[in-house]
């Protein structure tokens, strides 16, 4: 795969529900090594985007991931390189955390030892290795979003005989259940691992979280992409008050001067 | 409650199934001691023991034995899969309607078909009733499972009120069959829905061994698969699982499973539900473990339940199944109050 195909990359792509257009004709390539916010108000089809990508739902138009159709995947040998976080998980059988986190392990065969360094390993980059030999029921709902996302992180942990394998993390609202410290924590585990040849789309709501973290901003309205560009670039009181109905004045910050809504 | 480690869990189940074993070829109206029953069972004709403990303990009692301790297995083996397939731990094979449309087999062969079968059953060597009670399991779940299926995915909800309402629709077609029912057809009817392992026909060991035994390899290869299931359907499938096709063969296996052990041993409720418990408590709800965990402790349960049926009332003998929901009600009850909350 040359270095400059996009590793995901979305033609015309449309979704209908009950009559309804959920996405309409939809363009967007992502490529390794950047950050890329999708915003937009409630319903706006952020969710449904992210359930086409990982194929949960059946949609017109083309998904290619590294290159290739997505139809075209063996199932297990995406899951080497696709991570997915959703908005919550249901789990409610009484697992360790660990076990949780090993369970990100699933697409790999490899021996025991290996497994568990690479479950510490994500554990303690998630900041939860201290969770390890709690029951996961019993945790609260940001630090179950943690657990959730170190599994994320070992399901796509770097293979050490292949450092440059290109992996796509698509992360659903994983802030939303997180204080101010793990919020600002995650999306700077999310950066680092954009940096290592991977490509992140992350759905958020706090405009500010996504200029502070990404390198593109995304915004969706009904279906359609209204803006495509970088924070400064996007984040204008036009465009605010036009998608989300809010009259918004946008400032620049003292120190990193990126634009900030307030 | 703390978890044991995995060596100690094996030995502790598969001791007390030996325990059983042994003790149940010893049990019964005529008693033999551990080392007598033990040297009968594996003694040939000129051993110097009598003709008749050996009839005893190798034609009576070891196929009973081994009659519960297959149908025990698959129970408690079924039991963990559904409440895994479900994700919830109230699952039990009965709920999605195997035991209803089993029972509704039966009572067909029983009442309907029973007085012109008689050749027949010698005929078909596993007899039209078990046959009958296993295509009745099969098609009631397949039935249940198309009801609750829609497109991308298969709804739980739906999938356990159909299994409600069928059992109730199989239950007013048996109680309108018992109005067509002679005194012989009405007892073998009730004999057979509460459960009774003497019966135990060579064959229907056999068939039940056989089910315990493929069932056992075949769910381990889904062990954790079944795990990410327990994340949810969706993560299941980022994971790399083929979410539909896991469940359909979930589905068909465990209904085959419950169908084989309701055919051969009538309905024997509430091991499915009890021992994956039991198992979770102490070994955790990690398929790998829990699958061949819960098949041994099944086995045990029904071992030591079905001496309980034998020795109560001797020399009068009690369907074992009523045993098991003495036993196995109360614990149900006991975790619709624990889990009221959650539920």
């Amino acid at each position: 795969m040359p270095a400059s195909t996009p590793l995901l990359r979305c033609h015309q792509l449309s979704l209908t529900r009950a009559g309804r257009p959920i996405l309409d004709r939809l363009d967007l390539s992502l490529q390794a090594g950047t950050l890329t916010a999708l915003l937009g108000p409630n319903g706006a089809g952020k969710s449904s985007l992210l359930k086409c990508l990982t194929g949960e739902l059946e949609h017109e138009g083309e998904i290619s991931l590294f290159g290739r159709e997505r139809q075209a995947w063996p199932a297990m040998e995406l899951a080497h390189s696709v991570g997915v976080l959703p908005q919550s998980s249901s789990l409610n059988f009484p697992f360790l955390c660990e076990e949780v986190v090993a369970m990100g392990r699933l697409p790999h065969s490899e021996p025991a030892s290996r497994r568990d360094q690479i479950v510490r390993a994500a554990m303690t980059h998630a900041g939860v290795e201290h969770l390890a030999s709690r029951l996961y029921p019993g945790l609260s709902g940001g630090e179950r979003q943690r657990v959730q996302f170190a599994r994320v992180l070992a399901q796509i942990w770097q293979a050490p005989d292949d450092p440059q394998q290109p992996r796509l993390l698509l992360l659903d609202e994983p802030t939303s259940a997180l204080d101010l410290k793990y919020q600002h924590q995650l999306l700077t585990m999310a950066r680092a691992l954009a940096a290592r040849n991977t490509a992140v789309l992350v759905v958020l709501h706090d405009l500010n979280l996504a200029a502070r973290y990404a390198d593109r901003l995304v915004m969706l309205e009904q279906g359609r992409l209204m803006a495509d560009g970088t924070p400064a670039e996007v984040l204008t009181p036009a465009l605010i008050d036009r998608l989300y109905d809010y009259p918004a004045q946008v400032i620049h910050h003292p120190e990193t001067g990126l634009p900030m809504v307030v | 409650m703390m978890r044991l480690p995995l060596p100690w869990l094996f030995a502790l189940t598969g001791g007390a199934l030996a325990l059983l074993l042994v003790g149940s070829l010893a049990t019964g109206p005529m008693a033999l001691s551990f080392g007598e029953s033990l040297r009968a069972l594996f003694a040939g004709q000129e051993s110097g023991i009598a003709a008749h403990k050996l009839l005893i303990v190798q034609e009576i009692r070891l196929p009973r034995t081994l009659l519960c301790i297959a149908v025990g297995g698959i129970l408690g083996l079924c039991g963990a899969v559904m409440q895994g397939l479900f994700r919830n731990p109230l699952a039990d094979p009965g709920i999605i309607g195997v035991s209803g449309g089993a029972a509704l087999g039966a009572a067909l062969a029983i009442v309907l078909l029973a007085p012109l079968g008689q050749q027949w059953q010698s005929l078909l060597g596993i007899g039209l009733l078990p046959l009958l009670a296993f295509l009745g399991g099969a098609l009631t779940t397949t039935l249940v499972y198309l009801l609750g299926t829609r497109e991308g995915g298969t709804s739980v909800t739906v999938m356990l009120l159909a299994g409600v309402a069928i059992t109730a629709l199989s239950g007013a077609v048996i109680g309108l069959l018992t109005y067509l029912a002679d005194d012989q057809m009405l007892r073998n009817l009730s004999l057979w829905q509460m459960g009774t392992l003497a019966a135990g026909k060579p064959v229907d060991v056999a068939l039940a061994l056989a089910t315990l035994i493929v069932l056992l390899l075949l769910f381990m290869l889904d062990a954790n698969p079944l795990n990410a299931l327990l994340l949810g359907e969706g993560e299941a499938r980022h994971l790399g699982v083929n979410v539909q096709s896991l469940k359909r063969r979930l589905i068909l296996l465990t209904a085959a499973g419950v169908g084989v052990a309701v055919a051969v041993a009538g309905m024997i409720g509430f091991v499915g539900l009890v021992v994956p418990h039991l198992v979770r408590l102490l070994a955790g709800p990690n398929h790998v473990r829990l699958l061949p965990l819960s098949a041994l402790l099944g086995a045990a349960l029904l071992l030591g339940a079905d001496m309980l049926a034998r020795t109560l009332l001797a020399p009068a003998e009690l369907p074992v199944g009523i045993i098991t929901a003495l036993l196995g009600a109360p614990f149900f009850i006991w975790l619709l109050v624990k889990g009221r909350r959650t539920l």
